[in-house]
Order: C-alpha cells, then structure tokens, then sequence
C-alpha cells in the first residue's frame, strides 16, 4: 500500500483543481468498482455493490484536495505574490517550495524586516520563479501551486505533503479492493474542495442521498512536545470521531464503528478534535439530514508540507472500514 | 477597445444609459428590492418566454432558445444594494432616529450624508457630533453606528417608519469615460441581465435569475439556483477597483481590479473556486473577439455563485464583474467602457456555448 500512499501524495491537486489526482485515482479504481462517474462538482464516486433486504444505501468520502497556494500579481520583477487555498499556515511557508499546475516550479522568499524573528505575513511574500522580468514570469494571476516535498518512508512511520487527506483516499481505495461482498450499496466519493469548506461532500452528498455517511480524514495528535491537548496519538489505531468544530457525530454511528472494532479485535481510539471539520458535516446535513461519522487517521504536523502518519493505523482503517461495510449494519441496536 | 465590429453584440447606447440611471436612482436595500423588481418586471414581461417572482422576491425570467441540446444557462444579478434601516424613533418631534447598517457599510463616511428613506424617498441625513467640539481624544476613534442618528427633520416623523430602509441620496451622472452613481453594485448587473434576456442568444435557455438579498449573504441566489436547477451558472456583479497608487508610493499589489481593464473574471474569491472550464471559455472569448479583460485578484469576497455553485447535487460556476471604485459608500465610479466590455464578453460567451464544455477535463 505505501507504493500506493506515494503515488498520491505525490500528485498535485489543489482545490478546485483536482483533475490529475483525480485521474490518478480513477485508474486505481476503475477495475474496481461497478461504476465509476464524475460529478457536476468533479467529485468522483465509485459504485460497489447492490442494496439487499439487509442492507443501506451508504456514502464514503475522502477528500482528494489539497491545500495549497494561488497567484494574485506578478509584479515588474517577475515575483509573484500569492494568497492560500485553505489552511495553509504563515510560518511553514517561508523557504518553501511551490509546484504550480502548469509545471512551473519556484520558492517562498519574504520581506526585510528589522527583527527576522518577527512572524511573516502572506502580504509579506513572494514566490521567486527564477525569472527577472514580468514578461517572462510563467505564471499568471490565478495560477494554483501545492507545496514540492518528496515522500518520505521511515518504516512504521509515512511523511509528506498532503497527507491530508491522500491517505483517506488510499484507505478507500484499499477498502474499495478488498470487499469481496456486502449487502450494501457503496458509495465511495473522492470529493473535492473540502478544504475550503466541504463543499464537493455537499453537492455529492445531496446527489447520493445516502442513508448512512462516513468520512475518512485525518486528524490531529496531542503526543508532541508541549503539542496540543488532545487523547489521540500515532500508532495507537485508527480514530472513531465523536466530535469536532462541525459534528456531533451520530452516536449510534459511533458505537457502530466501537463494536466491530472489538469484534474484530482491530485497535481503535476515540477522537474529540476541537478545531476542524469534515466532510461528514456535509453528508450529516443535507436533505432532511443523515447518520454520519467520522474514522480518522491520526496524523502529525497537518496543514504543514510534511504530515506524519503511522503505517499500522493505516491498514489497521483499511481493516475495520472493510468489516464496517461487509455486514449488515443496525443502527437501533447499537 | 471595442469588440471588432464584425461580432453582433448588444450595444450600449442612450436607451441603456437612461435604464441604468432609473436602477440606480431607484431604492433597494436587501429585503426591500420592490423598486427595482419593478423596473426589471416592466422590461423583461414583453419579451421573456416566463416570468415568476419567488417567495423571496426573486425575479426568475426564462428565455427559451431554440434547436436541439441547449444548456439551461443561469444567470445571477443581484437587485439588492447595501443601506440602512431605522430600528427606533428617539425624538418623535424632532424626527431623530437610530439606525443600523444592512450590508457591508463603513461607519468612516457616514456623518453628513444625505438619505432617500423608504418607499416615499423621504429626504434625511445622518447626524454626528460637529468637527468643532469634537475632542482629540474622540478624533482618534471611528465613528459607530451607535453613536449617529437619521435626522428627517422636526415634523417628519410620522412620514417614516421603524423597519424602512434608507440608501443614499446620490443621483446618478456620467462624468467624462465614467459612470457615477450609488448602487453601482450590482445595478449594472442587473442592468447587462435585462439586456441579455433581450437579446438572448438562441443556442441556449437563459434563466435569469434577479437576486434578493445577496447583500446580507447570498440568500435570494441560494433558492432561486434550487429552482431553477440549471446546467451551469454565471454571476454578474460589480468588484471594486483599489487601484489607486499606494500612499507610499510603492507598487500597489493589492488592487484586487482595475477600471479600465475590462471585464474582471473570477477565478477564486472566499465563497467559490469557480470552475476552470467556465473560466478558460471566458479568456478564450475575450482573446477571440479582441476584448479586453482581467483576473479578478483571488482572495476574499463572494457574488451570487458562492450560493450557487454548492445547490442541490452541485452547478459549473464562475462570476464577471465590472470593476468599481468606491463601491458601497455613498458615490461609486466605473468605466462605460468596462461595462461595454463585460456585456460583450458575455454575451459572445453564451453564443459559444453547447454541451461539450460539461464533457471536458477541468
């Protein structure tokens, strides 16, 4: 699965612009899956499986976007000056390299200041193409960059750019691989622009209409030095979401995905993250609203150019979302 | 520039002028948009194939065209404009009144303006402490809306009433290459609408959808894009233009448009990342027929397609503005040649579309 995890995150796609990650995706699955179609949005969604007696008709979503950064004014000298694509943050820019969809390749330089200790700002910044007059710049306003950082494999533990939320995407992929039957009818989506605020999980999730709804993301950790407080840490199994900045999530979901989990005998950990949100949101309200939930990959550093996730909490997500989707599933009894 | 003279486009000419100068001149603060639904009511009726007001005041025309697999193409114009509400009567003999701001209004250029309220145009103007006692101290702090008053005058009172709108009392007029009037944005848009229902080209359905609300956060846009359900939608509102040169001197980078550049098309704003393939057919339209054009500056802000873009299962969305300077404050500047221009644009934009844009890649 690693060759798999790098191919992807090695693939540019920021949102709105996911065209070649989502070719890269829709190769991986196209033999896979019954169906494959792209919507009005370009989410793309792989059909498994056909609803029996027992079984719901259920989306799965992963986002295949990216944050990233888009040109606002090439000045007289050919600098570029920018602003984010979801939530990039300030202080993981400066020294940066950027990767623009066109090919053009460049790196983040900043504004003299007094005291160089002092925080950068966006306006503060520039991307330095290597070119010395406007005319020549080969970017334009508009142009979208994701950052270049190479995959890195340090055995038990995976780092890149992206990782958020390539490796929901590779779960899915995986999951997609591995079902050989399930009373259910599938709905896995690759959505789009969820870092801007969910919105290809909106449109997918009112043109599916799903009776159950799981997002797979990434989510925080609290286990780096003086890092954040938060339960959740690498290595320790993949994340059931109870709760974060954009959902309650559906308890009956939760105790779902707890239950099979101990079943099974795969390890899990509960997640309450106070920032953030997922595609979950979307799917748990639309239409006259959905039972949703969330399994996570816990992952380090998120939003910075090099994500950390551990490899075990990887296949051990690909493991319980596989049993998850091949039984029948009860809400009112769990 | 002017498109070459061999594109049949619709022309802007005195007869556009004088509609402008009506749907500017008119009053419609959101939620209270009946003046200029009006007006658009009166100019779309003998031409358009249906025409319905919504629930929430929207204007939905529908100009059908002709032959085989048409796209059903939305277009957006919002008819609301930023403005005041008076919410108590202070002084009754006096006819001083607390207000608030409806819209994205600076309290920085508030005090002295003179005001058109409700439906009856009532004369007003805003109140503040005069120049001349104010303090140092109170000098260094922006005026709030708390601390200024609507006075219509002793008297008066009864003439208005809690929950009337109020708007600037600016009349419109054409200054040299510019057009000056309040409610610019998107009074132009609505008005380049009303032209292209007109004149609609027959290779689509044009839905025409006048906005109510957009102002307070795309509400009118929301419902109306869930009823008319169309294939792929386009925005027409106005951007402002910060293009003046920096106080410092330096290079301005910030100027999000410029007047004078033609049409600005949107690529990103906070509200939608519009789709490349709309974007891309709108370039190559403009570099076809010799119109000139810009990118809107990505970054903040949102027009009518950040409601419907994300509608049901999902709509093709991108926004055209004409550039305007001093947008939401009493007098606002934009060129008649970006306007010109921006009708153009989309007008040919249209006539180039069919189906296959939907087919290709992103």
């Amino acid at each position: 699965m690693k060759s798999l995890i790098q191919k992807l995150v090695e693939t540019p796609g920021p949102s709105g612009y996911e065209s070649k990650i989502r070719q890269v995706v829709r190769q991986e699955i196209e033999t896979l899956a019954d169906d494959v179609r792209v919507d009005a949005m370009g989410n793309l969604i792989a059909l498994k499986g056909s609803q029996k007696p027992d079984g719901k008709r259920i989306m799965l979503a992963a986002h295949m976007d990216e944050i990233g950064l888009i040109a606002t004014h090439i000045d007289d000298n050919g600098y570029v000056r920018f602003t984010t694509i979801g939530g990039v943050r300030a202080h993981s820019c400066p020294g940066g390299r950027v990767h623009f969809l066109n090919g053009a390749k460049g790196v983040i330089g900043v504004e003299y200041k007094e005291n160089q200790n002092e925080a950068f700002s966006f306006e503060q910044m520039f991307i330095d193409l290597g070119v010395t007059i406007r005319k020549d710049c080969p970017v334009r306003v508009g142009d979208v960059a994701v950052f270049e950082r190479p995959f890195i494999d340090l055995g038990e533990r995976l780092v890149a750019k992206s990782m958020d939320d390539r490796i929901g995407v590779a779960v899915l992929i995986e999951t997609l691989r591995q079902i050989k039957d399930t009373p259910h009818e599938l709905h896995f989506v690759i959505s789009v622009q969820e870092e801007v605020g969910v919105r290809g999980a909106t449109t997918a999730a009112y043109g599916i209409d799903p009776e159950l709804g799981l997002a797979v993301d990434v989510t925080g950790t609290g286990d780096t030095p003086k890092g954040i407080k938060m339960e959740v840490g690498l290595g320790k199994g993949p994340a059931i979401k109870v709760r974060d900045a954009g959902m309650l999530a559906d308890p009956r979901v939760v105790n779902w995905m707890v239950d099979t989990a101990e079943k099974n005998e795969i390890p899990y950990q509960f997640e309450i993250l106070e920032k953030g949100g997922t595609d979950a949101r979307a799917i748990q309200l639309t239409r006259a609203g959905v039972p949703a939930g969330c399994l996570s990959i816990p992952c380090r550093y998120v939003h910075s150019p090099s994500e950390m996730v551990d490899y075990q909490d990887v296949l051990n997500a690909v493991r319980l979302l596989t049993e998850l989707l091949s039984q029948p599933v009860d809400l009112e009894q769990s | 520039m002017t498109p070459k003279s061999t594109m049949q486009v619709p022309r802007i000419s005195a007869a556009q002028l004088k509609l402008l100068e009506r749907l500017t001149n008119a009053c419609a603060v959101s939620g209270d948009e009946g003046e200029v639904r009006k007006i658009v009511l009166d100019e779309v009726r003998p031409v358009a194939d249906e025409v319905k007001v919504d629930h929430l005041g929207n204007v939905m025309v529908i100009k059908n065209g002709q032959g085989k697999a048409r796209l059903r193409v939305m277009l957006a114009a919002h008819m609301d404009e930023i403005g005041f509400m008076l919410i108590q009567n202070e002084d009754k003999e006096e006819g001083i009144f607390r207000f608030d701001v409806v819209g994205g209004v600076s309290t920085s250029h508030l005090a002295g303006q003179s005001l058109l309220i409700g439906k009856d145009h009532v004369p007003g103007v805003i109140g503040a402490k005069p120049v001349h006692m104010t303090t140092n101290e109170e000098f260094k702090n922006a005026l709030t809306v708390e601390s200024l008053r609507i006075d219509v005058g002793p008297g008066n009172s009864n003439l208005v009433k809690i929950g009337d709108r109020a708007t600037f009392a600016t009349r419109f007029s054409r200054v040299g290459p510019s057009l000056r009037a309040k409610a610019l944005d998107d009074r132009l848009g609505v008005c380049t609408l009303i032209e292209l229902v007109k004149q609609a080209p027959p290779n689509i359905d044009l839905l025409a959808a006048f906005t109510v609300q957009e102002e307070v956060g795309l509400r009118g846009a929301k419902v109306a894009a869930y009823t008319l359900e169309p294939d792929l939608a386009i925005a027409l509102d106005s951007t402002p233009a910060n293009d003046l040169p920096a106080w410092d001197a330096s290079e301005n980078t910030r100027y999000n448009t410029r007047v004078g550049y033609g049409p600005a098309i949107y690529t990103a704003d906070a509200a939608t990342l519009s789709d490349p393939r709309l974007i891309r057919h709108l370039a190559e339209t403009a570099e076809g027929a010799g119109i000139p054009y810009q990118y809107r500056q990505p970054g903040g802000g949102g027009t009518d397609a950040g409601a419907i873009h994300k509608q049901r299962a999902g709509i093709p969305s991108v926004s055209v503005s004409v550039p305007g300077r001093y947008l939401h404050t009493p007098v606002s500047l934009a060129r008649l040649s970006d306007w010109k221009n921006t009708l153009a644009l989309v007008y040919l934009a249209l006539q180039r579309l069919s189906p296959d844009i939907l087919q290709a890649e992103r």
